[in-house]
């Protein structure tokens, strides 16, 4: 019997009726009596020291209650932001960081940076009075480019880190790499800038801060991907409560992307200050805020070269990345464009050295962290650009070139860290060939010739590390936590489930193919099953949403919690049915004795445990209820093909997608509806990224792309239909075979977009994003090779 | 956004008093320009004069060959005006396409007109067409009425009223948006009305809307995408930012004019 609601069926997202009805709960939709409002005085300099800062007029405006400063955070001994994960350098010393204030100390270092709060009645009069915050500034000269940061006489940052560098980093044998390099038939060598992005969740950042008199302790309400992680950095590194005085509850949350993962100054402000106010403090970020101060992601300038032997084959790749990591380093800043970025060079192929050096470097702009995808996405888009260009240079077929350097036996261990478990990357290839129709592309291609049209194809074999992550691994790597994940399932006495994971929902469906799950191992309908997530007091502990990690990790310990749970039940099913345990079958939701025809249902199984009238309960412990901790044995590596077809309109520059083909291989899938809805969303991204989205900041720091009539962030009419095909190949490191969906589609997207568009032009020389405009000139530059054919 | 008194006067006469009354009253006529810089504390009216409540600047009527088109008719009841679309059929369009639906519903024709946005569709219909411009006080040619980057010859007390338009023989315009915001990077209308062919340019003008002078002389002689093919654009007149240099706003503006000859020959 198929259940309609379990595992691999397209249920419908049961969280989407009240998001649709406006019945969402939201951070700013609560509101706690007695609330007041914060204003934070942001600076409109990106590098200047604060000489003086007057707040006697703005503290007699109407309703202000505190203003709140730097000083006053020093003076309650509440530590500074931090960073968890600690990088060092190839000579072995430790990153080095400056201070991370959530409020300004004597200098700013971005715009947006915070100088001030002013905690009001009412949020206009903040506003008013954050208006007569008098601050007078020395203002330095900035340091805006990543490519110039580190040079001579570049203004410095942070004493803590001359040449505004943080770290010099390194994986991988540079020995080995430059052997292959001089002995390489040829050498494909290119330059490329990772656009700047701003992650523009749709929900914008907002914080409550709330102490209790009576009890000591703290709430926050945040819009966060991951509620005890903010709950352990303001408890044991930032200091404002032990974690038992501090309750962090991450209600409804409109989209992350990685931009809520981070713990930022306003929630420490929020809930430092409620305690000096003795009333609930509330900040809502508005949109210009999200621009300037949500942590950006991307912003690499790198050149990377390939060693390609007379074969064809590539034997060595050596790159070279500036990572942008903004003026202060955000809580996983360190992370993504080292560990989460140079281990995932060797793509899906077999390359047997690889040397990547990374400089992570401080610029007067917003802190740079984590987004969808991070560091990964960066990772794909120079193996595949290089893998393209490599085989327009010794003229061989992009998808030919590929397949003949793919791994084609598992396990495979890099040269960089990473060992792959399992995959089929020729089947993958194979399959989008055939949806893509790439047979038929040069009829195609002449068709729009004929029109004055330029048409191209292109291609990008994504791989990516998933599942994050093996806590003792990443805790040799420099991670400050693990990252394991928490469930507890709680099965009340008529049979109903509560699971309580510490995986947080913003978008992902959780509430559905997690019950997906429990409907399945358990047997019951899914409505009789909640999910309940982000709430510090109600679920024992977790490590977030991020990383596609909540289907291979989180539900992971949920399988390992319901198999505790049904190993309880089965024991108490036995006494009931006053047979041996060995004897119960546990089928479709009801409990036999074999060769009998005595069965109970598991609702009735249930509540004899909680009744406890049937059993001794010396031997079994009443009641129904058991908790995993799950921690994963390995990364997940889901991989597959995607390939972009576009036409190029050489009068205007203007770039249709005719074709996107996206061929996945997530491992198990819970709910393929689902699924299908991130990758849409995350090619949607990834097509941002190459077209449409790039954050400006002009010479002087301002950020100039601030608002989104500036900051051009896809929509449905510059999308195709996508053309969404999956290969399967199961996880074999998690119980259920899942690799994770999330971040696929921005991985895989823009190299494809990319290549497709070069392909088109007849040269290389195009940067993200691929506006236009850019492409117009490029094809000015272009010997329109097609149309000469 | 600050707090402001707020007046809905009956008149067009009471309305000039109180907009001569207070130095700081800002006109509302849609809002969809205002409200916004409003919202973000760029602008600080001590009152908004709101024009809504005229009754006679909201008609759309045909007067001595002029279409005649009141400036509190929102963009939607342009796209939707059989008057409009039996004078001037591709002025609905233009009508049709600015912005969203929310904008079209309550932006205006006279709000956009008099905010002359340099970026915006209407101006340069408005100068292509050879519109008269009726105020409280006077008639202004297109020409007189716009003054560079959100500037027109209104004077402080002066409310646009009415905006006259022959009615062509024939009219076309095209844009090319900007991929963020939506508003032109390049915008051009094409017209010949009994005064001749005008071409005019939004979106582009490094100081707002304008005219081509050679494309009008041009398609006076022969009125088809051939006869503009070879003209160039003085890239000096041309605005420059992050989203279009000018020498891509010079080469837009050519395909954009082909295309609107071309709706307009149609």
């Amino acid at each position: 019997m198929t259940n309609p609601s379990g595992i691999g069926q397209s249920v419908r997202r049961r969280e989407d009726f009240r998001f649709i009805t406006g019945n969402g709960q939201y951070t700013d939709d609560i509101n706690r009596p007695g609330q007041t409002y914060a204003v934070f005085v942001r600076s409109p300099h990106a590098h200047a020291t604060i000489k003086s800062l007057d707040l006697a007029e703005a503290a007699k405006a109407p309703g202000v209650r505190r203003i709140l400063t730097g000083k006053d955070l020093a003076a309650d001994k509440i530590g500074g932001l931090i960073c968890g994960w600690m990088i060092h350098s190839k000579d072995g010393s430790p990153m080095k960081a400056g201070g991370h204030p959530a409020l300004a100390v004597d200098k700013v270092r971005y715009v947006g940076d915070h100088v001030a709060v002013v905690i009001a009645d009412t949020l206009n009069q903040a506003r008013d009075a954050a208006e007569l915050v008098n601050v007078d500034y020395d203002v330095h000269k900035a340091s805006v480019d990543v490519g110039l940061t580190q040079k001579a006489g570049q203004p410095q940052l942070h004493a803590e880190a001359p040449n505004n560098t943080v770290y010099q980093w390194h994986l991988g044998d540079k020995d080995a790499t430059d052997q292959a390099f001089a002995k390489a038939a040829h050498v494909t060598k290119i330059d490329l800038v990772n656009n700047r992005l701003i992650p523009n969740a749709m929900e914008p950042r907002a914080a409550i801060g709330e102490f209790d008199r009576g009890s000591g302790g703290y709430t926050t309400y945040t819009t966060s991907q991951n509620p005890h992680v903010a709950r352990l950095v303001m408890s044991a590194f930032i200091g404002i409560a032990p974690e038992n005085k501090l309750r962090v509850i991450a209600p409804d949350v409109g989209g992350g992307f990685g931009s809520k993962i981070f713990i930022y100054a306003e929630e420490v402000v929020c809930t430092w200050a409620s305690k000096k106010v003795g009333r609930p403090v509330k900040w809502t970020s508005d949109r210009t805020e999200a621009f300037l101060s949500d942590a950006h992601g991307r912003d690499h300038v790198t050149t990377a070269e390939a060693a390609i032997d007379a074969a064809g084959k590539v034997q060595a790749v050596r790159v070279k990345t500036i990572a942008n990591l903004g003026a202060y380093l955000s809580t996983f800043s360190s992370s993504v464009p080292t560990y989460l970025y140079a281990p995932l060079l060797s793509g899906q192929y077999d390359i047997p050295a690889i040397y990547c050096e990374v400089d992570g470097v401080y610029t007067n702009t917003a802190p740079v962290d984590a987004y969808r995808g991070a560091g990964r996405p960066e990772a794909t888009f120079v193996i595949e650009r290089l893998m393209e260009v490599s085989a327009r240079q010794l003229k061989k077929d992009p998808a030919e070139f590929r397949v003949h350097n793919f791994i084609k036996t598992f396990p495979h261990q890099t040269p960089v860290i990473m060992a792959y478990d399992v995959g089929d990357y020729p089947a993958s290839m194979a399959k989008a060939l055939e949806m893509a129709d790439y047979k038929g592309f040069p009829a195609r291609r002449q068709a729009s010739i004929k029109r004055g049209k330029l048409r191209g194809i292109g291609f990008s074999a994504y791989i990516e590390a998933c599942g994050i992550a093996p806590s003792k691994a990443v805790g040799s790597l420099g991670a400050g936590v693990g990252l394991w994940e928490s469930a507890e399932v709680r099965v009340n006495p008529i049979g109903t489930v509560e699971v309580l994971t510490g995986s947080h929902s913003h978008g992902q469906g959780h509430e559905t193919t997690f019950a997906q799950l429990v409907s399945s191992k358990l047997g019951i309908p899914i409505e009789q099953v909640s999910i309940v997530h982000g709430d510090t007091d109600k679920v024992q502990m977790g490590m977030g949403t991020y990383g596609s990690r909540s289907g291979a990790v989180g539900m992971s310990a949920i399988f390992v919690a319901l198999e505790k749970v049904i190993k309880k039940a089965t024991t108490v099913a036995a006494a009931c049915m006053e047979v041996p345990v060995d004897q119960v079958d546990f089928v479709d939701g009801i409990f036999e004795a074999r060769g009998t025809n005595n069965k109970m249902a598991f609702g009735e199984v249930a509540l004899q445990a909680y009744v406890a009238h049937k059993f001794d309960s010396s031997v079994i412990e009443p009641g129904l209820k058991e908790g995993a901790f799950y921690d994963p044995k390995n990364f997940t590596f889901p991989s597959g093909v995607h390939i972009a077809e576009v036409e190029i309109d050489p009068e205007t520059g203007v770039t249709k997608i005719e074709r996107w083909t996206a061929v996945d291989d997530f491992g198990t899938i819970i709910n393929p509806m689902i699924v299908e809805g991130q990758v849409h969303g995350g090619i949607a991204q990834g097509i941002g990224q190459a077209m449409l989205e790039g954050a400006v900041y002009n010479d002087a720091g301002q950020l100039v792309t601030a608002s989104f009539m500036d900051y051009c962030m896809p929509r449905a009419d510059d999308l195709p239909s996508f053309d969404v095909g999956m290969t399967t190949t199961p996880c074999p490191s998690n119980p259920l075979g899942i690799k994770g969906c999330g971040e696929a589609g921005a991985i895989a997207s823009p190299p494809a977009l990319i290549n497709a568009i070069t392909d088109a032009l007849g040269h290389e020389n195009i940067a993200m994003p691929a506006t236009s405009q850019a492409v117009w000139r490029a094809t000015q530059q272009s010997a329109l090779r097609h149309a000469a054919e | 956004m600050y707090s402001f008194d707020y007046q809905r006067p009956p008149t067009i006469e009471e309305a000039a008093t109180a907009l001569a009354s207070s130095p700081d009253a800002k006109v509302l006529a849609g809002g969809q320009t205002l409200l916004p810089t409003m919202k973000q504390r760029l602008a600080r009216p001590s009152v908004l004069i709101d024009l809504g409540g005229i009754a006679g600047l909201q008609s759309i009527s045909r007067k001595d060959g002029m279409l005649v088109i009141g400036a509190m008719v929102t963009h939607h009841a342009v796209a939707n005006s059989q008057e409009v679309k039996s004078a001037i059929p591709h002025l609905a369009d233009v009508a049709e396409n600015i912005g969203d639906p929310q904008v079209r519903n309550r932006g205006t024709i006279g709000g956009s007109l008099a905010n002359n946005d340099p970026a915006a569709d209407y101006p340069a219909a408005a100068l292509a067409l050879g519109a008269t411009f009726k105020t409280s006080q006077r008639t202004l040619s297109a020409e007189d009425f716009f003054q560079g980057l959100f500037t027109t010859a209104l004077k402080e007390n002066e409310i646009l009223t009415e905006i006259h338009f022959p009615i062509p023989k024939r009219f076309g315009y095209a844009r090319f948006s900007n991929p963020a915001s939506r508003f032109a990077l390049a915008g051009v209308a094409v017209a010949e009305t009994a005064a001749g062919v005008r071409v005019a340019v939004t979106g582009a003008g490094a100081d707002g809307v304008f005219r081509v002078p050679a494309m009008e002389a041009a398609l006076s002689k022969s009125f088809a995408v051939s006869a503009i093919a070879g003209i160039a654009i003085d890239v000096k007149l041309l605005g420059s930012d992050i989203h279009a240099g000018a020498d891509y706003r010079a080469q837009l503006i050519k395909v954009m004019a082909r295309d609107a000859v071309t709706m307009a020959a149609s």
